[in-house]
């Protein structure tokens, strides 16, 4: 069998049929209470959070929401949060810390949002702050890129003990076409970009970023939903017995050492 | 505030019984008119549903009785500081008299009643406030009172589990009630830093110094559908702004838009909603896979 290419994910993770975090949510955890708004200025839709049960240990869940058509997305805004969604989602983690309960995040954003408001809010400095207080939550946190890895978008996330891939994922600083725009200076260049950016699970395990990828169905997540979810329970087991075991020491330090090693250069 | 405690007496019409508003020539009290949607519906339907409105699913108000009644597991509820009562700490004219007028009139020594419950089998503290009572005003006693049950609930290794209703400050104890806003508040703090949950209910109307204290500090914050939440009255900012405000303005839904509310909950599904979060948040819930 062949290699899927970057580019061929790409339009396997953007079908419209590929489950979204309410169809994760659903099947993978029991008792979902979601929590709404930043306490600050809005409910952004574009991201859901609460808390549930996963084997019936209490969890918060946070994850980047994707319609699955034009009315969904409107309500979403395609998957793309405004800084009051990072803001609750810091929120929500910040309550995991206290009550000592892990978190799980599930990704799938083409980005933050780029617009006049989200810039007026401050969606660098919220992204900013969540980079910061994740790396020193004082509880687990695991996050799986389920389908489009979208950037600062993603990684205000991302930050964590332990980075999945589901198998057609990808994650990426840019869009390929935002690639393409800027480097070639022509987006119709989108697939070359994707293809050339390493933005496959497998190109990011080879690099460092993700430690494991969740295996999917033929042809995608889509073709067989329980499955893909009975995959990603297998490892949420696996990955929550580890990490809910480390000390709280040893926990932030390794999490603080898995991007502190990230970098190549010569010196 | 007493202005506000006004306003949204006047906006809510809880006045219906009084025959000079009914402008249709029906027996007084034989009607609910809904502050939302302004339906007037049938005392006896509306009460029969459980005081919600049957057009719009506007929840009205309680007495703090009916909530525990409806709330608490049967035969479990304590009461604390049932005989704590107010003085008139900067001698306002007439507050003694009013006092004990409503304390006649209500039954109730006070606008909160506080204690000690189980709700499906999980223990917590509760408050219950009742706007019956001047409003639900918080002046000494609710500050204590509510002060009081977080420090118990601190010792005692217990969540809070609190319904907010209140009109506000209460004018007639001057700065005292305002400081009450700062009592109560660092009273959630220290409960907070001890790692303990707090579940605030937003019912109706929660207005001016308690929710800008006690009532927006939960670590989840339910309210029930339809309900007058704010800081400043309507008519007041109306005032100011010189602009008519849209008709959700304030409302449950209103707030949880914009941030401030986690869920609304039907007061059916509320008793399960708090069991389920009160059981969430034990620390003794972690199963054995884990340890
Ligand atoms: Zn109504």
């Amino acid at each position: 069998m062949d290699k899927i290419t970057a580019w061929e994910k790409l339009s396997i993770i953007r079908n419209p049929k590929r489950p979204n975090a309410y169809d994760y949510i659903a099947n993978i955890f029991e008792n979902y209470y979601e929590m709404c708004g930043d306490r600050l200025y809005s409910d952004d839709r574009a991201i859901t959070g609460g808390i549930a049960t996963f084997e019936k240990l209490p969890v918060t869940v946070i994850a980047t929401v994707r319609g699955k058509n034009i009315e969904q997305n409107k309500e979403v805004n395609f998957a793309m949060a405004h800084p009051e969604g990072y803001r609750k989602a810091l929120r929500l983690a910040k309550q995991a810390e206290k009550f000592k309960r892990p978190v799980i995040c599930l990704v799938d954003t083409p980005g933050a949002y780029c617009g006049v408001q989200a810039e007026e809010r401050g969606q660098g400095e919220a992204i900013a702050r969540n980079l910061k207080e994740f790396m020193r939550l004082k509880t687990p946190i695991i996050s799986i890129i389920t389908g489009e890895g979208g950037s600062g978008g993603a990684l205000g996330l991302a930050v964590c003990d332990e980075l999945a891939m589901l198998e057609n994922a990808v994650y990426s600083v840019i869009s390929p076409r935002g690639a393409a725009n800027i480097l070639w200076r022509d987006s119709s260049k989108e697939k070359e970009a994707a293809n050339t950016m390493k933005i496959t699970a497998e190109d990011l395990i080879k690099l460092g970023v993700a430690d494991k990828i969740i295996s999917e169905p033929l042809c995608g997540a889509h073709n067989d939903i329980n499955m893909t979810c009975d995959n990603i329970v297998e490892y949420l087991f696996e990955s929550l017995k580890r990490n809910c075991k480390k000390s709280l020491e040893n926990l932030l330090e390794s999490r603080y050492n898995k991007f502190r090693k990230i970098g190549l250069f010569s010196e | 505030m007493e202005d506000l405690f006004k306003i949204v007496k006047s906006r809510l019409k809880i006045d219906i019984k009084n025959p000079r508003k009914n402008k249709v020539n029906i027996p007084s009290g034989l009607l609910f008119k809904c502050p939302r949607c302004q339906t007037a519906i049938f005392n006896d339907d509306f009460e029969s549903v459980g005081r919600i409105c049957t057009n719009c699913g506007y929840h009205s108000r309680l007495t703090a009785l009916q909530r525990l009644e409806i709330t608490a597991d049967k035969g479990t509820f304590v009461e604390y500081d049932a005989n704590l009562s107010s003085v008139n700490p900067i001698n306002f004219p007439g507050y003694e008299e009013k006092v004990k007028a409503l304390m006649a009139k209500t039954g109730l020594k006070e606008a909160i009643v506080t204690g000690e419950c189980e709700i499906r089998g999980e223990r917590c503290v509760i408050g219950i406030m009742d706007s019956h009572f001047m409003m639900a005003s918080m002046g000494s006693v609710v500050g204590e009172k509510i002060t009081r049950a977080f420090e118990r609930a601190i010792e005692k290794k217990l969540p809070v589990v609190l319904f907010a209703a209140s009109g506000g400050a209460r004018m007639q104890e001057g700065i005292v009630s305002l400081m009450q806003m700062a009592k109560t508040s660092g009273a959630v703090a220290l409960h907070s830093e001890a790692g303990l949950f707090y579940c605030t209910v937003l019912t109706d109307p929660t207005t001016g110094g308690v929710t800008a204290s006690f009532a927006s500090l939960g670590d989840v914050i339910l309210a029930e559908p339809k309900v007058l939440v704010g800081f400043a009255g309507r008519r007041v900012i109306e005032g100011t702004i010189k602009q008519r405000l849209p008709d959700e303005f304030q409302s449950a839904e209103f707030l949880q838009s914009h941030g401030f509310v986690d869920m609304i909950v039907e007061r059916k599904r509320m008793r399960h909603v708090l069991y389920h979060l009160l059981k969430l948040h034990k620390r003794e819930a972690i199963p054995e896979w884990i340890k």
